[in-house]
Order: C-alpha cells, then sequence, then structure tokens
C-alpha cells in the first residue's frame, strides 16, 4: 500500500508539474463547452437539465482520456526509468493501479471544474440535483474505464502516439459498438441475438440511462469490470517486459 | 554467500545474450565485470537485479531464489542501471523519497535513508534542484543514491562512472571502496584502470560466457598487462 500511494503521488506530482494536464483539461472544457450549447443545444431546450451536457461525455472522454493517459507507461518506457521501478520490491499491481489512479484524479479534476454549469442550472430553474450528482458520479467511472484503456495501451509501447492511437481505436470500438452503423452490421453478418448482446456490452448503452442520473448496478458492474480488466491487462503487458 | 548465479541463459529472438554465466560473491568482494559492448554485462546483471528473467539458470540473493521470490531478493540488493535513467522533473530529494516510500518505507524512515544516502553519494546543494537540471556525474551520483537508499549487501552497479570528469570518476571509486568494505558489489565498466584502482576481482565476459574470473593482478600478471590480457580473450587482437 504504501509503494503504491508513493506511485500515486509521484505520477500526480508529475501531472501537476508539467504543462500537459493543463493543456488537457482545457481542450476538455472547451470541447465540453462547445458540445454542450452548440451541438446539444441546453439552452435552446427550454429545461433545466444537464442531460445534453452528459450526453457527450463518452465521445469526449473518448479521446481525451486516452491524451491523459498515454504517458502513462510509454513514458517510463522511453526514458528507461521503467527499469528502475521493475527493481523495486514492489508488486506490479500497486505500480498499475498508483499510475491509474493518478490519471483518474486529472479526469476527477476536470469534472469537477464542469461544476458552474451545474450551478449555473440552479440559478436557472429548479433542477433535480440528486440525478445530476449520479450522473457525474457514473461519468467518473466511465472515465476510469476510458483511462484503464489508456494504461493497457500506453503499456504496449515506448511511443506515446502510438498509444494514444490505439487507445483511441479501442475506445471507440467499446463506445460505438451500440450504434445502429455497428449494430446492423452484427445483424447482418452474425445475426439479431448477437448484434444485441454486443450493443449491451457498449459504453453507450452502459451510460444512456446512467446520464439522467438513473443508476443501473448492472452498469456499475459494468464498467468496473472494464477497469479490471483493462488493468490487469496493462499488468500482464508490463511483467511481460521481463521476458519470462 | 551474498549472490550465487548458476549457468543463468538469455536469448533475445535468436541472439544468445548470455551463455551460461555461473559465479558468486562473498561480503568484501567488488567484482569488475569486463567485456566489449554486447558482451552480455547489462543483462546479466538485469537478471541479477530481477528486471529480466532468465531462460534458464537461476540467481540466488542471500539464498533467495530471484525468479521465485523477486521482491524478497530485491530488498535486498541495490541496482543502478545502465544510464542511471531517472525522472527529470523531479528533484533528487523528491525522487529519493518516492524511492524509499515505494519500497516501502514510512514517511519518517525514508527522510532519514534519503539524508543518509544522499550525504554517502555527496549530493551536497544539488539535492533541491530539478534532475534535468543536473550534470550527468549528479545524475549518476542521485542514481548511486536510489540504490544505497535501503542499506543494501549487495550492489549492482551497471557502468558507474560512465560520463564522469575524473575528479567525480575518483569521488566515485572512492564510494565504491568504502562500500566494499562490508558489501558486495558487481561494477561493469569500459575502463581497466579502474579494475586495477577499485576491484578486487574481475569476470571478464565475451559472447556471453565466462572467459576470465581471477583477481586483476593475478590476471595482469598472467598476460601481460590488464589490457592485453582483455583484448587477447574476448578476441580483440584478431581484430586489431
Amino acid at each position: 500500500m504504501t509503494s503504491l500511494l508513493a506511485v500515486y503521488r509521484r505520477e500526480l506530482l508529475s501531472y501537476v508539474t508539467t504543462p500537459t494536464a493543463y493543456v488537457f483539461v482545457a481542450v476538455f472544457l472547451f470541447a465540453i463547452g462547445l458540445f454542450t450549447f452548440q451541438v446539444g443545444g441546453l439552452f435552446e431546450s427550454r429545461r433545466v437539465d444537464l442531460t445534453p451536457f452528459f450526453a457527450f461525455h463518452p465521445w469526449i472522454f473518448m479521446v481525451f482520456l486516452p491524451a491523459v493517459a498515454m504517458r502513462l507507461w510509454s513514458e517510463e518506457a522511453r526514458s528507461g526509468a521503467i527499469e528502475v521501478l521493475m527493481t523495486l520490491p514492489a508488486p506490479t499491481w500497486a505500480l498499475v493501479a498508483g499510475k491509474f489512479l493518478a490519471a483518474w484524479t486529472i479526469a476527477a479534476a476536470a469534472l469537477v471544474l464542469t461544476a458552474p454549469l451545474w450551478v449555473t442550472m440552479n440559478i436557472l430553474g429548479d433542477p433535480d440535483n440528486a440525478a445530476i450528482f449520479t450522473a457525474y458520479l457514473s461519468s467518473l467511472l466511465m472515465a476510469g474505464a476510458y483511462i484503464a484503456i489508456g494504461s493497457a495501451m500506453s503499456a504496449l509501447t515506448a511511443a506515446q502516439v502510438v498509444a494514444f492511437v490505439l487507445a483511441v481505436l479501442v475506445a471507440f470500438l467499446f463506445t460505438a459498438m451500440g450504434l445502429p452503423m455497428v449494430s446492423d452490421f452484427f445483424r447482418g453478418a452474425m445475426g439479431g441475438g448477437f448484434a444485441e448482446a454486443i450493443a449491451r456490452l457498449s459504453i453507450l448503452h452502459q451510460f444512456d440511462a446512467a446520464q439522467r442520473g438513473v443508476v443501473e448496478i448492472r452498469s456499475v458492474f459494468y464498467f468496473l469490470t472494464l477497469i479490471a480488466t483493462f488493468l490487469g491487462f496493462t499488468a500482464l503487458a508490463v511483467d511481460a517486459r521481463r521476458g519470462a | 554467500m551474498l549472490l550465487q548465479v548458476e549457468d543463468l541463459r538469455k536469448r533475445f529472438g535468436r541472439r544468445v545474450a548470455v551463455d551460461g554465466v555461473s559465479f558468486s560473491l562473498d561480503v568484501g568482494e567488488i567484482v569488475g565485470f569486463l567485456g566489449p559492448n554486447g558482451a552480455g554485462k547489462t543483462t546479466t546483471m538485469r537478471m541479477i537485479a530481477g528486471y529480466l528473467e532468465p531462460d534458464d539458470g537461476r540467481v540466488r540473493v542471500f539464498n533467495i531464489d530471484v525468479a521465485q521470490d523477486r521482491a524478497r531478493a530485491q530488498q535486498r540488493l541495490g541496482y543502478l542501471p545502465e544510464g542511471a535513467p531517472l525522472y527529470g522533473e523531479m528533484t533528487p530529494w523528491t525522487f529519493l523519497r518516492f524511492i524509499a516510500e515505494t519500497r516501502g518505507m514510512s514517511k519518517d524512515k525514508a527522510r532519514v535513508a534519503v539524508r543518509r544516502a544522499a550525504q554517502d553519494a555527496s549530493l551536497g546543494e544539488a539535492i533541491e534542484r530539478p534532475i534535468e537540471s543536473l550534470s550527468k556525474g549528479y545524475r549518476r551520483r542521485v542514481g548511486l543514491a536510489a540504490a544505497l537508499l535501503h542499506d543494501p549487501m549487495l550492489l549492482i552497479l551497471d557502468e558507474p562512472t560512465d560520463g564522469l570528469d575524473p575528479n567525480q570518476r575518483t569521488s566515485v571509486r572512492d564510494l565504491i571502496r568504502r562500500l566494499g568494505k562490508e558489501r558486495g558489489l558487481i561494477i561493469s565498466t569500459h575502463s581497466l584502470e579502474e579494475v586495477e584502482a577499485v576491484c578486487t576481482r574481475a569476470i571478464i565476459i565475451n559472447d556471453g560466457r565466462i572467459v576470465a574470473d581471477a583477481r586483476p593482478a593475478e590476471l595482469a600478471a598472467r598476460e601481460g598487462g590488464l589490457e592485453a590480457a582483455f583484448r587477447t580473450l574476448t578476441g580483440g587482437e584478431k581484430a586489431a
């Protein structure tokens, strides 16, 4: 546990002492604002809720969070510092979890910075604050899944850009599996039952109820499973460097 | 016995990097690892430090099998990787604190350990400056301090004096000699003069095999100087 906290603190420090995290968070806030108001038409809808805001989270996270996570392991491999880490008597899972939690904290910070929108809703009207709060929590959980994907791809390569592109690709697959164009393809190829199952496994599908403030244990379990799976994959990829 | 290496083997694809290396090390020994580039020195050291897993053979640190109980073996050894990679944005102080805490030390213990290791490695004022602004010599010393943090009995140092100026080299050599009195050390180097100056034993590796294992003076006497011994044993003569 001491090792996990040490890795977490170091990673977080490196996020806040380099400009990248600030740039990413700024771009995220700009993008989320743009989509919420211009595309989602938050004001035009004349409703006091944040559904247009949350609806874009999967799409923006899909690009933004791989960018946050891409350096987690790639940078270690590029600089050679991974050799220092892996010759310390700390279990691999502690290193993986420490780094993941640091990146997740950045995502949480980005979400917290969208709070003015929530405050504005309360000034304009009387939104369902409990629903908004649970939607925020679901969004945070979903962010964890995207970061876990980014972490796994980062452990595969020493090139951050490659890690980023791979992560966006995998993230896109998991996000869009539920879109009609994708499920139609599967329906044609594998039959309706399979297409239905694939669609249910998509992040969009799982986040659908959550963005309206409905907590489904199924979705919570789904996101936790995604996080655990991709972090497990990260640990395997990191350990594979030892070349057993 | 501090360290026992038995018939260690490692290949990367079709290239055999380490091909049956065996030796053991006791307290008070400073072993100089010599050999041409690509001879297998770094790969051997990486396997001892638990960074790479051997394809075959065994490494035992204090009788602990590194393959079976890696973390426990790593608690007992200090390792300086080749080129001493560090985190540039940290200061030596925060970096060493990070290493100490990742090693599982409590905050108080870590503070004491960092102070002592920084003193041993003569970090001085540099301890508060960002690592990326430090000279190569200081970075190497930060890496050394990181290897010394937990006061290990066994130290594996991959090219500890590479790229240092003569003054820095002398100070690192003094430190190595001092540490070697009550510990076991393996240092890899390209400097034969260094082996003569600090090592109690020289192991020459060529093509992944040990071709000589003797006291430096003995080796020099046998072949008419350490440099001649190195060239004969590693096939440099043919090339020249």
